[in-house]
C-alpha cells in the first residue's frame, strides 16, 4: 500500500509540474489551481475507496480526480479545451468528471459540492447500496453555511459520507486568523454535530490512508459519517503555475518549513530506509508516469477543438 | 383546431378535483410508477401537507420516500442534486418561493449547469416546487413571483400551470423530465377545481395552450393571471370584443410559435404576468413579438404586471398593487381605440384584493 500511495502522489505531482511548465505556452486557457504539496490527502483517501464509491471536489481537484482513477488523457484534453476532454472542453480544470472512476464532478463554488456529496451518500443509503461518498474541500469551505447544513443532515441520517477537509491555512491570500476564531478547531464543528472527527497530518499519506480506511469501513457498515481534517500546505500560487511568496501574504520561513515536509520526499525516504522500496523501483515508477504524461499531452494537443455546433449542445438532457 | 383546445374538449365528463388534489395525484402516480422518485421538503408530511398537496402520501409510500427535512434549503437542494446525479428523481418542495432563494447557489450554479459543463455526461432529473404567495398580508417576503429569474437561466425548465389539469400533467411531465424543473404554484390556484383525468398523463413542457380562442386581441398570461385574463375576456365579450387567451404553462422552454401564431392573427398583444414589470416575463413576451411579428401588430403591446415596489402587507395598499381583470380588459380596449367606460359596471370587485374568494380567510 505504501508504494501505491507513493506512486499516486508522484503521479499527481508530475502531472501538475507538467501543467505548470506547459501553462506558459498559453494553450491551456482556463484557471488552474495546483495542489502541489497537498498530494498526500488525495492519495491517502482515494486509496481507501473502491471504484464504486463517489468523490466530489472543489476548485483544486486535479489530485482528487487522478487519485480516484480519473483518466489522464481526457484530463489534459479538458485543460486544453478540446472536444476529447472529460467535459468536452466545456468545463476546464475547475470542472473535471470521470463517472467510470466514480469521480462525480468538481466545481469551484466553495463548499457547494459538500452537499452534493452528501446527496450521493443519501441516494446510496436510500437504495441500500454499500457505497460511500467523499467530499473534498478546503478549510475555507468550513466557513460556508452549506458546510454546517450538510454536517447536520449527514449526522441526522447517519449517511455513508466522509468529509475531508484539507486545511492549507489560506483561503486565496486570507489567513485563518482573519477568518476563524482562534482556539476553535474545524474538527470541533463537526464533532459538535455528533460526527466522529479526527485531525491528522496531511503530508503523511500513510496516516491519511489509515484514518480514511477506518472511516470508510464504518460508513460502509452503516455507522454513519466521519469528518477528517488534514493539515497541509499549498506550495504554488492560489491560481496559476507560479510561486507567489513574493506577494508577502506568507513568510519565506513558513513556506520553507512546509516545503521540508514534502509528502512525497517523506514517504520515499521512509520506504528506502526500511527497504520497502528501492531507488530503482521508484525511478521506474517515475519513468512510467512520465511516459503516460507525454502520451496524454500529445493526445490533448493533437485533439480537435469542439465544433461550433457544440455550443448549444447539452444545455438540456434529451 | 389547435391541440390544446382538443385537449380541453376531451375532458368533458371527467370528474373535477382541486389544483392541490391534482398535484397530490401527480406525485402519487410518480411514486407508484418509479422507485427512484422521492419527495422532500419542510412540512411535506406534516398535518397540513403543503396546502393539501402532499396529504396522505407518506402514509402510502413510507417515510423514506416522502419526508420532512431540516430547515436547510441550500444544502438540501444540494442533497437533491447529488442524489439525482446517482440515479434518483427528487421532488423538493418549498412552502414559499422566497425560502428557495437560500438555495440559489445549488439551483443556478449547480443544478442548471451540470449537464452542460460536464459535456452531457451527467443527467439531473429534479423538480423544485415553489409556491408563490398572495394575499392576507403575505407581504414582501412571502409573495415573490420570480419566474423571470429562473427562466433567465439556461439549463433550467420553468413551468407555471393555471389549471388542475395542467398542474397534474406538468408535474408528472416535470418529474419524468431529465432536467431540473422549477415548478411554480400560485397559492390562489390550490383551491380551484377542474376536470382532471385519473391515472397517468403528462403535459409536455414547453407547450402553451389556447385557453380561449378569439380574433381581436391576444392576451398572453400564465399561472393565476390566466384566470384574470379569462375574466377579462368575459368582460371584453360584453362589448363585442373576442379576446384570445394564451396560457403559457411553460416559461422555459417558451412556446414562441404559439404566441406568435396568435398575435399574427389578432394583431394585438396584452401580456399579463404575476411578476414585476421591469425585466420580467412580460417584457420577454413583448420583445419576442416585436422582434418576430412587428409588422403584424396593429397597436403597441401592453404589459399588465406588478408595479416596481416590494409587496405591501396591508390590504389598503395591496389593492393598488395587484392588477386584475379590469386592467387587462382596459388595456385590450385601448388597443382597439376604445375607452374603459363600459367596463366598470361589469367588474365584480371584491372588497379587498388580498383574498381570491370569500372562502379564503387566511392566515397562510
Amino acid at each position: 500500500m505504501a508504494v501505491r500511495l507513493l506512486a499516486s502522489m508522484m503521479r499527481i505531482r508530475a502531472v501538475e509540474e507538467r501543467i505548470a511548465e506547459l501553462y506558459t505556452e498559453q494553450e491551456m486557457r482556463c484557471p488552474v489551481h495546483l495542489c502541489i504539496g497537498q498530494e498526500g490527502i488525495a492519495a491517502g483517501v482515494c486509496a481507501a475507496l473502491s471504484r464504486d464509491d463517489a468523490v466530489v471536489s472543489g476548485h483544486r481537484s486535479h489530485g482528487h480526480y487522478l487519485a480516484k482513477g480519473g483518466d489522464l488523457k481526457t484530463m489534459f484534453a479538458e485543460l486544453y479545451g478540446k472536444a476529447t476532454g472529460c467535459s468536452g472542453g466545456k468545463g476546464g480544470s475547475m470542472h473535471l468528471v470521470d463517472l467510470e472512476s466514480g469521480f462525480l464532478g468538481a466545481t469551484p463554488i466553495v463548499g457547494s459540492t459538500i452537499a452534493i456529496g452528501v446527496g450521493a451518500a443519501f441516494a446510496f443509503a436510500l437504495r441500500g447500496e454499500p457505497r460511500v461518498a467523499v467530499a473534498f474541500f478546503g478549510e475555507g469551505a468550513t466557513e460556508e453555511g452549506v458546510f454546517s447544513e450538510s454536517l447536520n443532515f449527514a449526522a441526522l441520517q447517519k449517511l455513508p459520507v466522509i468529509f475531508v477537509c484539507e486545511n492549507n491555512l489560506y483561503s486565496v491570500y486570507s489567513p485563518l486568523s482573519v477568518r476563524q476564531p482562534q482556539g476553535r478547531s474545524v474538527t470541533g464543528i463537526a464533532a459538535s454535530h455528533g460526527i466522529e472527527s479526527r485531525q491528522g497530518d496531511g503530508n503523511d499519506a500513510c496516516q491519511v490512508y489509515e484514518y480514511a480506511a477506518k472511516a470508510v469501513a464504518k460508513a460502509r457498515a452503516g455507522e454513519g459519517p466521519a469528518f477528517l481534517e488534514f493539515s497541509t500546505y499549498r506550495w504554488r500560487e492560489h491560481c496559476g503555475p507560479f510561486y507567489d511568496n513574493d506577494l508577502g501574504y506568507r513568510t519565506p520561513a513558513e513556506f520553507e518549513r512546509w516545503r521540508a515536509e514534502c509528502p512525497i520526499e517523506r514517504l520515499s525516504a521512509r520506504l528506502l530506509a526500511c527497504r520497502q522500496a528501492t531507488g530503482a523501483q521508484i525511478a521506474a515508477i517515475k519513468r512510467a508516469i512520465d511516459h503516460d504524461i507525454a502520451e496524454a499531452v500529445a493526445f490533448a494537443k493533437a485533439s480537435p477543438f469542439p465544433r461550433s455546433e457544440k455550443l448549444m449542445e447539452h444545455v438540456y438532457a434529451a | 383546431m389547435l391541440p390544446s383546445v382538443l385537449e380541453a374538449s376531451a375532458l368533458v365528463g371527467t370528474r373535477e378535483i382541486t389544483f392541490a388534489e391534482a398535484l397530490n395525484e401527480a406525485m402519487a402516480v410518480c411514486l407508484e410508477a418509479d422507485p427512484t422518485v422521492y419527495l422532500m421538503g419542510l412540512g411535506v408530511p406534516d398535518p397540513k401537507g403543503v396546502f393539501g398537496t402532499t396529504l396522505g402520501l407518506q402514509e402510502k409510500f413510507g417515510v423514506r420516500r416522502v419526508m420532512d427535512m431540516p430547515t436547510s434549503e441550500n444544502a438540501m437542494t444540494g442533497v437533491a442534486v447529488g442524489s439525482a446525479l446517482v440515479g434518483m428523481r427528487p421532488v423538493l418542495t418549498h412552502q414559499r418561493l422566497d425560502f428557495a432563494l437560500l438555495s440559489l447557489d445549488q439551483i443556478v450554479n449547480q443544478a442548471a449547469k451540470w449537464h452542460y459543463m460536464f459535456g452531457g455526461k451527467t443527467k439531473l432529473p429534479l423538480v423544485i416546487r415553489m409556491i408563490v404567495g398572495r394575499g392576507w398580508g403575505q407581504g414582501p417576503q412571502h409573495s415573490q413571483s420570480l419566474q423571470a429569474w429562473f427562466a433567465h437561466i439556461p439549463g433550467l425548465k420553468v413551468v407555471m400551470p393555471a389549471t388542475p389539469y395542467d398542474a397534474k400533467g406538468l408535474l408528472i411531465g416535470g418529474i419524468e423530465d431529465d432536467n431540473p424543473v422549477i415548478f411554480l404554484e400560485h397559492r390562489w390556484l390550490h383551491g380551484i377545481k377542474g376536470a382532471v383525468p385519473k391515472g397517468h398523463y403528462a403535459v409536455p413542457l414547453g407547450r402553451a395552450r389556447i385557453a380561449r380562442p378569439g380574433r381581436d386581441v391576444t392576451i398572453v398570461a400564465s399561472s393565476y393571471m390566466t384566470l384574470e385574463a379569462l375574466r377579462a375576456a368575459d368582460m371584453l365579450a360584453e362589448g363585442g370584443i373576442e379576446a384570445e387567451v394564451v396560457d403559457l404553462r411553460s416559461l422555459r422552454p417558451l412556446d414562441e410559435e404559439l404566441v406568435l401564431h396568435s398575435v399574427r392573427r389578432t394583431g394585438r398583444l396584452v401580456v399579463a404576468d404575476t411578476g414585476w414589470k421591469s425585466a420580467g416575463v412580460s417584457a420577454e413576451i413583448v420583445a419576442l413579438v416585436t422582434e418576430a411579428a412587428f409588422h403584424d401588430l396593429k397597436a403597441p403591446p401592453a404589459r399588465i404586471a406588478l408595479p416596481d415596489c416590494p409587496t405591501p402587507t396591508t390590504p389598503a395598499l395591496a389593492d393598488h398593487y395587484y392588477p386584475r381583470a379590469i386592467d387587462i380588459a382596459a388595456a385590450a380596449r385601448q388597443q382597439l381605440g376604445l375607452g374603459r367606460d363600459s367596463l366598470g359596471a361589469l367588474e365584480s370587485r371584491p372588497r379587498h384584493l388580498d383574498v381570491p374568494d370569500p372562502a379564503f380567510t387566511g392566515p397562510f
